[in-house]
């Protein structure tokens, strides 16, 4: 009897394929035991290892005796990503439940740092294509710059960019790194005293028209400026209506028939923010790994696209900082912490918390978490209208 | 640098000014917005 069959797989094994199952375990090790990201890079990790067995039944096959065989990760790839990128646009329904704009509404001029900080996408473009980069392949890296993984995705998948696995790996690993690489940026432009700047926080009130009213605005302006960005920011947007709706207190109520509505729409801003964000996270760390396969991911660009998603975060906190400072010289009597700026990047809430204890590393006494978490969500808004902008570019290239 | 080079560079800087100035037209818009409509609230208040 012939048993090879047993081992004619391992034989075949590729040292790619071997890297990958490297790069697989350290995600997950990543994941658990570092905490980074879990809910994405430990299903990344574990499909990494998965696509990359020889002749996986999770991706589609052709073999001799049975024909074509379709595996469940590349069906989900085609259609929950390549089909029309359904699963992170989706995923924006639950992470616009989770937000809260308040911050931002009642201080709205700290929309310009969420604005300022997406510079180090356009930067990064820039340096990507001079290192080489086709134009659409340079975008997608620097929208990694964006710091916000269903947008990543969304805009390297409808580029068409051959890096889409090295990308999603970038974004989300450089997100869960921010408390790493945010102060190194901040240091390299800023003064311990301009870190010790003071902001007094003093909300103005935000009534419940305008929160409910805030997402439809927002889609309306987004949409008609870059109508590319209205499945990124639609669905951001929604999924915070959904959330606005829902968070109804009875003392405030002017309805009686909104008592059930109120009851309807809590039940689905629950389930936004929990069940249907964390079953579109977990389909989608895994489907991403489609785009892992060795032949496609271990290749000296992985490491360029590795280095250039840093260089943009980076870039994004510095230009973030320093368009604060240029901003203290119109307004010496009221000026704002630098930092403030840095919480620009749409790494929520992460970058807010950088951005806090540095303050207080500065001076104990002083509070900026507020500011950051206005700025931190406005960047949330700002990175999606950057990737609607930049799809909206080759559009209109034609 | 080769001429291919130089258009790319070129359009890449293309993107980085629209792309800076719609997403500040769009946050700019939206700003102007929260803030009316703060202030028309605080006048209704009055």
């Amino acid at each position: 009897m012939d048993f090879s069959f047993l081992v004619e797989n391992i034989f075949a094994i590729t040292w790619q394929q071997v890297v990958m199952y490297v790069v697989g375990v350290v995600l997950i090790y990543l994941a658990i035991e570092k905490g980074f990201e879990p809910s994405l890079l430990m299903p990344m990790g574990f499909g990494a290892i998965l696509v990359n067995l020889p002749l996986s039944g999770v991706m589609n096959q052709v073999s001799e005796g049975i024909g074509e065989t379709h595996g469940i990760i590349e069906w989900l790839f085609e259609v929950g990503i390549e089909a029309s990128e359904a699963m992170p646009i989706l995923l924006f329904i639950g992470i616009g439940a989770m937000i809260d704009f308040g911050p931002l509404l009642s201080n709205p001029k700290l929309f310009l740092c969420g604005a300022a900080a997406q510079a180090g996408i356009f930067l990064t473009i820039i340096i990507a294509t001079f290192m080489g980069f086709e134009l659409k392949d340079a975008a997608s890296i620097g929208i990694i710059g964006a710091a916000d993984g269903p947008t990543s995705i969304l805009v390297s998948q409808t580029l068409g960019s051959n890096y889409i696995g090295a990308i999603a790996v970038a974004a989300y690993s450089y997100m869960a790194l921010v408390p790493i690489i945010q102060p190194f940026a901040i240091k390299l432009v800023t003064t311990k005293k301009e870190r010790a700047i003071r902001m007094p926080y003093k909300p103005q009130g935000v009534t419940r028209q305008m929160r409910i009213l805030f997402p439809i605005i927002v889609s309306v302006i987004a949409g008609l400026v870059a109508p590319s960005s209205v499945a990124l920011v639609g669905f951001l947007m929604f999924g915070n209506l959904i959330r606005e709706c829902g968070v109804l207190e009875v003392g405030f109520l002017m309805f009686g028939n909104l008592i059930r509505e109120c009851g309807v729409l809590e039940s689905l801003s629950k389930t936004a923010q929990n069940d249907l964000a964390n079953l579109i996270t977990l389909l989608l760390g895994i489907t991403i790994a489609a785009s892992m396969k060795a032949d496609q991911f271990v290749q000296p660009a992985t490491i360029m696209i590795m280095c250039l998603g840093l260089v943009a975060f980076v870039l994004d906190s510095m230009v973030g900082v320093l368009f604060v400072k240029i901003l203290n010289i119109f307004t010496p009597k009221n000026k704002m912490n630098p930092m403030v700026g840095a919480a620009g990047i749409s790494a929520f809430p992460m970058s807010s918390r950088v951005i806090e204890k540095m303050g207080q590393e500065a001076d104990p006494q002083n509070h900026l978490l507020m500011h950051a978490v206005a700025a931190n969500v406005s960047g949330q808004i700002a990175s999606v209208v950057a990737g609607g902008v930049v799809l909206q570019y080759f559009a209109n290239m034609g | 640098m080769t001429q291919e080079m130089i258009l790319r560079l070129e359009a890449a800087v293309a993107m980085l000014l629209q792309g800076m100035i719609g997403i500040f037209v769009v946050l700019g818009i939206i700003a102007l917005i929260v803030l009316a409509m703060g202030k028309m609230g605080s006048k209704k208040k009055r």
